[in-house]
């Protein structure tokens, strides 16, 4: 008999980011990857092959919807097109999550096609919370926010950035979507270590997890510079940080992203294949369980 | 100025100082540090419209293009998250830049490549019935108005746009002539092609696409062209599932 896949969470096993030159590849033999993650910006057009696309791997895979667009972080207003866009595009696939980025990306109804870093003071805190709670509300389920890749800090921050994320997730009721290359590329960029940094995370309120490839480079101080580019293999010492937060997390959803000079198939394939290792290494004694919190309200949604 | 709006002009003008208060995990100024948002930012959109409008990257090839790509984008930053749309400012901005005047086909070519870009991404629809079509008696289908299909698209150009587009995009696809092309863009299934109309062509299916009834578009169409033939044209309408429904 034909197995399922529950669409109503991820599963705590390999994803990958979709690419459409992989559409034929993966409806033949996706090999060991379980779930699919997509840009929502990218699905947000009136119709066509996108959108067609969509419809047929989500009848196979659950799927996350990513977004890259929504200016969490904005000064301004979130743009209430683009969020009816966002309910809608949620309304048609009912995904198995949705996530966004702890970042601003619009300014002044100007769209910088970036992630950009905020000051974690409680001036961000009040702002980034209230457009959480209009996401949520506007979505009607809960979202996971991510961590940003730095490549500076803000002089201002009063906050540690682990609890930043763990204050706008106990005042939002969000989730958290923990990026082991982010936290790799900043802990790097800014001089700490990264195992400090899961130390210091909450982890049980992750309900995903990403890796990716980055660019190595250096300031004018020769100091090392690493830059998120999503277009290269996850190099050894982010999967050792992987392997680190799996045996303090237990078993997540675990996705693979390369979005640059996006490889043959096989070749990402290859990576969800060594995410399935590291998950399968993870020992039995290892917290299995999301936070009651994050619990409920899969419950909540479901209901 | 607020911090953001202090980030992205910098972000967009190198030649502004580093906003205050960035710093590296040290606490001194991030200097280069902030070089790595304006190259994102610049790298990613002159990649959209790389991607976006792969003819004009190759006639103006790889530098020219990087270089008019980061005019455009300081001009027109995108105005939607939606990288599927930007752009739409590109060929009046290719049309104004005194340096291009001598490639006068260049906004057209650009303009059909939008087109294209839209097509693909415009809603689906249901084919109209070939019945309602066969079943017609002449006289009535002569009456008739057509809707069509929101992949649709006409151009008109003074340039050899079509030709131009083929042999840049076409393997083997014959050198360009120098004359008008006009141009239907029609979306079959999912991918949208662009077909050469002949003489008269592009003036029927503006008519119809107006509102004139077959009769109406066929004798406005052979006021301009007065050996227009309707068939070529409506095969193509009918072939391309370009229109969606008719009335009368």
């Amino acid at each position: 008999m034909f197995d399922t896949p529950d669409r109503s969470a991820l599963p705590a096993r390999p994803g990958v980011g979709y690419k459409p030159q992989h559409y034929q590849a993966i409806m033949a033999d996706a090999g060991c990857v379980q779930w699919l993650e997509i840009h929502a910006e990218n699905y947000m057009g009136d119709g066509g092959r996108p959108l067609a696309q969509l419809r047929h791997l989500a009848e196979r895979f659950a799927i996350s919807v990513h977004g890259v667009g929504l200016s969490i972080g904005g000064a301004e207003a979130l743009d209430p097109d683009h969020l009816a866009r966002l309910k809608h595009l949620v309304g048609w696939l009912n995904p198995a999550s949705f996530s966004e980025h702890l970042a601003w990306s619009t300014h002044d109804s100007h769209f910088y096609n970036d992630l950009l870093p905020l000051p974690y003071t409680n001036a961000t805190l009040t702002r980034v919370c209230d457009h959480i709670d209009q996401v949520q509300q506007v979505l009607a389920r809960p979202m996971l926010l991510e961590n940003p890749s730095s490549y500076l800090a803000f002089a201002e921050s009063t906050w540690d950035e682990p609890a930043f994320l763990q204050e706008i997730a106990r005042r939002t009721g969000c989730g958290l979507l923990l990026d082991v290359n982010n936290v790799f590329v900043s802990a790097t960029n800014l001089g700490y270590r990264p195992q400090a940094y899961i130390d210091a995370y909450p982890l049980d309120l992750v309900g995903e997890i990403h890796l990716g490839g980055h660019d190595e480079d250096e300031d004018e101080h020769g100091a090392p510079l690493l830059i998120d580019s999503h277009g290269a293999e996850v190099v050894d010492p982010v999967w050792a940080l992987l392997d680190y937060t799996l045996a303090r997390s237990g078993a997540r959803p675990t996705l693979v992203e390369w979005d640059t000079d996006v490889p043959d198939w096989p070749v990402l394939e290859a990576e969800a294949a060594r995410a399935a290792a590291a998950l399968a290494r993870i020992s039995p004694e290892a917290p299995a369980q999301l936070s009651a919190q994050l619990s409920a309200q899969g419950q909540a949604r479901t209901e | 100025m607020t911090r953001q709006q202090d980030f992205t002009r910098a972000v967009l003008d190198a030649r502004l100082p580093v906003p205050e208060g960035l710093v590296d995990g040290s606490n001194q100024p991030a200097g280069r540090r902030f070089s790595v948002y304006r190259n994102n930012v610049a790298v990613s959109l002159t990649e959209a419209l790389h991607k976006g409008f792969p003819v004009i990257a190759r006639l103006l090839g790889q530098e020219n293009m990087d270089g008019i790509a980061g005019l455009f984008l300081r001009a027109h930053p995108p105005r939607s998250p939606l990288m599927m749309h930007y752009g739409a400012e590109f060929p009046a901005f290719l049309r104004d830049l005194a340096q291009l005047s001598h490639l006068g086909y260049l906004p057209d070519v650009a303009q059909l490549e939008l087109a294209l870009r839209r097509s693909y991404h415009a809603a689906d629809t249901s084919l109209i019935d070939p019945q309602m079509l066969d079943t017609r008696a002449p006289e009535a289908l002569m009456a008739s108005r057509f809707r069509f299909a929101p992949a649709v698209a006409l151009l008109q150009s003074p340039w050899p746009i079509h030709s131009i587009w083929r042999y840049n995009s076409v393997d083997g696809a014959p050198k360009p002539d120098a004359r008008a092309e006009d141009v239907l863009i029609t979306r079959p299934d999912y991918d949208p092609v662009p077909h050469l109309l002949p003489p008269g062509g592009a003036t029927w299916i503006a008519a119809l696409m107006a509102g004139e009834t077959l009769a109406q578009a066929t004798e406005t169409a052979s006021r301009m062209q007065p050996d227009f033939d309707l068939s070529a044209p409506l095969a193509l309408l009918i072939e391309g599932a370009a229109l969606i429904d008719l009335s009368q």
